[in-house]
Parts: C-alpha cells; sequence; structure tokens
C-alpha cells in the first residue's frame, strides 16, 4: 500500500483520479491550493487507487493522507 | 484632502497606506477577515471593521459588504491597495454609484487595460510597439497555429485575461500548440471566466522593465523613470530594482515618453504602470498595464523622494500634480526584495506561525512589513510577508546594504525565501547587471508550482 501525502498545508483544489483508476508512477493525483499556489502532488508508486480520504476544497495540513494506492 | 478613507487591502500595503493617511492627517477604516482579526493594520486603522471569513471571495472581495462599510463608516474615498479588487472595474464603478471615490482609474479604463487583446489594441493605437502576434481572440486551434506559422515559432500562447502565469505557456513547434492549446483555455475559463487566447512572438532572453505614471484629472502626466523587474521566480518578482542597469537614457526617455503618451491616450488618472519587455537589442515592447499602485513602488519612491500613496491620495481628491517632469529627480539607487513564506528550494508555500522575527537595521534599508514575532502566516493569502528595501548612492552601494541586511534577518517558525534572494544578489551575474527575466532558471535551476492569479 502506497499512500500520497500533503506536501504542505492547503486546500484540495483537484482531485484528479477516481478510486478504482489505474495510475503509473510519477502521475499527478491531486492538486493542492495554498497562497495562491497551485502544487500538483504525484503518486511515487503505480497500482489502482483504493482510498481517497479528501474532498475537493478540504483543508489539509502537511503530511496527512491523500489518497491510497494498492 | 479626504479626512476619512477606508483600505480595502490586509497586510503590508495596508500599513503603507495607512503611513500615509497618517502623514496627511487622513483617518482610516481597516477591513479584515476572520484570520486577519490580530493582523497589524487592524491595530494601526483608526476604526477596523470584519468583512468575512477567511477565504478571499468570502471576505476581502466581498464587493457590497466593502461597499456598505465604507458609507456606514462615512469614508469618502476607498484606497484598493494591490491584489484583491485594485483591478475591478466593477468595484471601481460601483464606488462611483455609491458616491464613494475610488482611488485609482475611471473603471472603464481599467476593464480595458485588464483584458490582454483590448490593452494590445489600444497601445498599437497609441503608437506603442507591441509584441508581433494577434491584437484579437482566436476562433480556435487552427487560427492559432495559422497565426503562430505566420510569425514564426517559438511564441507565447496566452490567455486574454490571464495573469501569474496562468494559462500561458511557451510552445516551440506545432504539435506543442495544438497540445497547449486546449488546456491553457480551459484552465482560462476556469480561473477567470475567459478563455479567450492569443500568440506572441516569443522575446528571447528579455528584460521587464516597467515605467511608473502619475496622471491628474487636469491633463498632467509624469512618469517616475523606470524599476527592472527581470529577476522572477514563478513569472513573480522577486527582486526589483531602479533604475535599470541595463537602460541608456535614450531608451529610458522614449519608454517614458511612450508610456506618457499611452496614457493619456486612454484618458488614464491616479497612479498606473506601463510593463514592458526589453530585448537585448534594447528595443521594447508593451506587455501590460496595470491600473493601481505595484508592490515595488517603494524602489520608485526611494529615487525619485516622492509619496506615490500620497500623489494617489491627491490626485484622487481632484488636485494637480505640484511637479512637472523636468522637476522629478533620480538620485542614487535602490533595490527591493520580497520576502516570501515558502521553501527557498522547492518555492513550496510554508504557512505557520513567526515564533521569531529580527529585523536588520540600518540608515538606507526600508521594511515594508505587516507581521512580527507571534504572527501567523495563514495558506488564505500570498505568501508574500515582508518587503525590504536598500538604498545606495550607486548599483554596488545598494547590492552590498541589501546582502548585509538580509545576512541579519532572523525569521523562524517558517521557512523564507531569503537564502534564495541571498543566492541571486550575491551571484556575479546579478551583480554584473546580467537581470534576465531567465536568470533563477539560466543561474539556479529551481523547480516550484504554478501560480494562482
Amino acid at each position: 500500500m502506497h499512500e500520497v501525502v500533503a506536501l504542505m498545508a492547503g486546500n484540495v483544489w483537484k482531485i484528479v483520479v477516481q478510486v478504482g483508476d489505474v495510475v503509473e508512477e510519477g502521475q499527478d493525483v491531486v492538486i493542492l491550493e495554498s497562497m495562491k499556489m497551485e502544487i500538483p502532488i504525484a503518486t511515487e508508486a503505480g497500482g489502482v487507487v483504493k482510498a481517497i480520504h479528501v474532498q475537493e476544497g478540504d483543508f489539509v495540513n502537511e503530511g496527512d493522507v491523500l489518497i491510497e494506492i494498492e | 484632502m479626504f479626512s476619512k478613507i477606508l483600505i480595502a487591502n490586509r497586510g503590508e500595503i495596508a500599513l503603507r497606506i495607512i503611513r500615509t493617511c497618517q502623514k496627511l492627517g487622513i483617518q482610516t477604516v481597516a477591513i479584515y477577515s476572520e484570520a486577519d482579526a490580530n493582523s497589524l493594520h487592524v491595530k494601526q486603522a483608526d476604526e477596523a471593521y470584519i468583512v468575512g471569513k477567511a477565504r478571499v471571495n468570502e471576505s476581502y472581495l466581498n464587493i457590497e459588504k466593502i461597499i456598505s462599510i465604507a458609507k456606514e463608516t462615512k469614508a469618502e474615498a476607498i484606497h484598493p491597495g494591490y491584489g484583491l479588487l485594485s483591478e475591478n472595474a466593477t468595484f471601481a464603478r460601483r464606488c462611483e454609484e455609491e458616491g464613494i471615490v475610488f482611488i485609482g482609474p475611471q473603471p472603464d479604463v481599467i476593464a480595458k487595460m485588464g483584458s490582454k487583446i483590448e490593452a494590445r489594441q489600444t497601445m498599437a493605437e497609441a503608437g506603442v510597439p507591441i509584441v508581433p502576434g494577434i491584437s484579437f481572440p482566436l476562433a480556435d486551434v487552427d487560427e492559432a497555429a495559422n497565426v503562430a506559422n505566420s510569425i514564426g515559432y517559438p511564441v507565447m500562447l496566452k490567455a486574454s485575461a490571464g495573469g501569474g502565469g496562468i494559462g500561458m505557456q511557451l510552445v516551440y513547434d506545432e504539435e506543442q500548440l495544438r497540445k497547449a492549446f486546449e488546456g491553457n483555455q480551459s484552465r482560462a475559463t476556469s480561473f477567470f471566466g475567459d478563455g479567450a487566447m492569443y500568440v506572441e512572438k516569443y522575446i528571447d532572453n528579455p528584460r521587464h522593465i516597467e515605467i511608473q505614471l502619475l496622471a491628474d484629472a487636469h491633463g498632467n502626466c509624469v512618469y517616475l523613470w523606470e524599476r527592472e523587474c527581470s529577476i522572477q521566480r514563478r513569472h513573480q518578482k522577486v527582486v526589483e530594482e531602479a533604475p535599470s542597469p541595463f537602460l541608456d537614457e535614450e531608451t529610458r526617455r522614449k519608454m517614458g515618453e511612450a508610456a506618457v503618451r499611452a496614457a493619456k491616450h486612454i484618458g488614464y488618472t491616479n497612479a498606473g504602470t506601463i510593463e514592458f519587455l526589453v530585448d537585448e537589442q534594447k528595443n521594447f515592447y508593451f506587455l501590460e498595464m496595470n491600473t493601481r499602485l505595484q508592490v515595488e513602488h517603494p524602489v520608485t519612491e526611494e529615487i525619485t523622494g516622492i509619496d506615490i500613496v500620497e500623489q494617489q491620495l491627491r490626485i484622487a481628491a481632484g488636485e494637480k500634480l505640484s511637479f512637472t517632469q523636468a522637476e522629478v529627480k533620480r538620485e542614487g539607487h535602490a533595490i527591493e526584495v520580497r520576502i516570501y513564506a515558502e521553501d527557498p528550494n522547492t518555492f513550496f508555500p510554508s504557512p505557520g506561525t513567526i515564533t521569531r522575527l529580527q529585523l536588520p537595521e540600518g540608515e538606507h534599508i526600508r521594511h515594508e512589513i505587516a507581521v512580527q514575532s507571534g504572527s501567523v502566516v495563514t495558506p488564505f493569502y500570498d505568501p508574500m510577508i515582508a518587503k525590504c528595501i536598500a538604498k545606495g548612492s550607486d548599483r554596488q552601494a545598494a547590492i552590498a546594504t541589501m546582502i548585509e541586511a538580509l545576512h541579519e534577518y532572523k525569521i523562524e517558525g517558517i521557512k523564507t525565501n531569503i537564502p534564495m534572494l541571498t543566492a541571486v544578489l550575491t551571484h556575479e551575474a546579478f551583480q554584473q547587471g546580467h537581470t534576465t527575466t531567465n536568470f533563477v532558471n539560466m543561474y539556479m535551476n529551481k523547480k516550484g508550482g504554478k501560480t494562482h492569479a
């Protein structure tokens, strides 16, 4: 199981994948927004999206788990 | 002159405006969001009113709430600062309808310069050089490809309503153009509600040099020389200076005169800035007009001795400019750096609590800052937490003062870009004046995210 975590505090601006999607290593899965800056968060492992722990508009802290990939 | 104004902004610029108002004996009304309740601008203003929740669209962009506070407090005018509502024609129009003076140009002028396509057309009519390209919205990707082929690659694909790098992409061939067009158009539609696109010839290794203007309602317009703002990251300026180390006197004069011609052509009033791209042969091309006070205005103030905020207030109150072009002096050299709450390597934002803040001191150092020890830097607003301005008798002296100041800063609890700023200022290329817009990519190999407008 691979966890994709937030690299900074901010709002979830866009979730690019859905549960069940097959993703590749390095693919952007979530876009965070903080201080008027948009940060694409990529997965460091490929696999199937098992769970999405956030919704668009949510506020997250650095280190929060966003997505689980199996 | 006004007796009371409302400041529709926050942070350092709100404090900057309050300072000039105090000098002129003008009462100030601050507004603040829930996240800014303990901010310095709230404490420094004569009155302060909450305007909504933390997010800007629920507070600082709430036009009707701001207007109602202005009316309740009997503020005669509103200063919008920069960003937020400062270039919002609807807001300026609402102020006008309510009999409140908007401290800035007329709403129709704001609207005209807010559209990059319309601004290009207008500048061409005024005889100001524009970058070769197309001055009307492209119908589709095929038209974009035809235009790009006719002006030659590389080209910049740009959203008319874009800003901060959103909806803008450098493309080297037709395949890239076709790939980029739809994505940029949809992003521009999503961010700005307007997906109009155009293409421009790409200027290789350009400088970003802008002319500061002041224009009154009596037909007088002067330029306060130029600022060079080429050192940027993610299309946002980090170091600005005046005068430009690149311009010669003749180009400087030509740019100033072109800017004044443009301002008179559109009936501009108040403070404004015309931004130009300048190529290696010193040809200059209109980039955009900022119809507001700019972040980097202090460097101009330092070399001219003119308080630009004071001039804005005087012009908005109907006064005539009290000096002519020939009386605008230029003395010494000034450099400004923007201190951001961000990782200096990745440029990722770094919100948090400032546990310790110690500022450098010195006769030639000026601070524009709205945080102190204990301040919380939230993720809701721009990452800029302070500006430092250093002045010297010449460029080398100003650089030396700034480097010393950067070493003396002590900011703990959050990450800042001070190491990156120090690396720029101490770089041989910067010291020699090789300050092109590619500086950070060329010499510092930095990466980072994209910026929201």
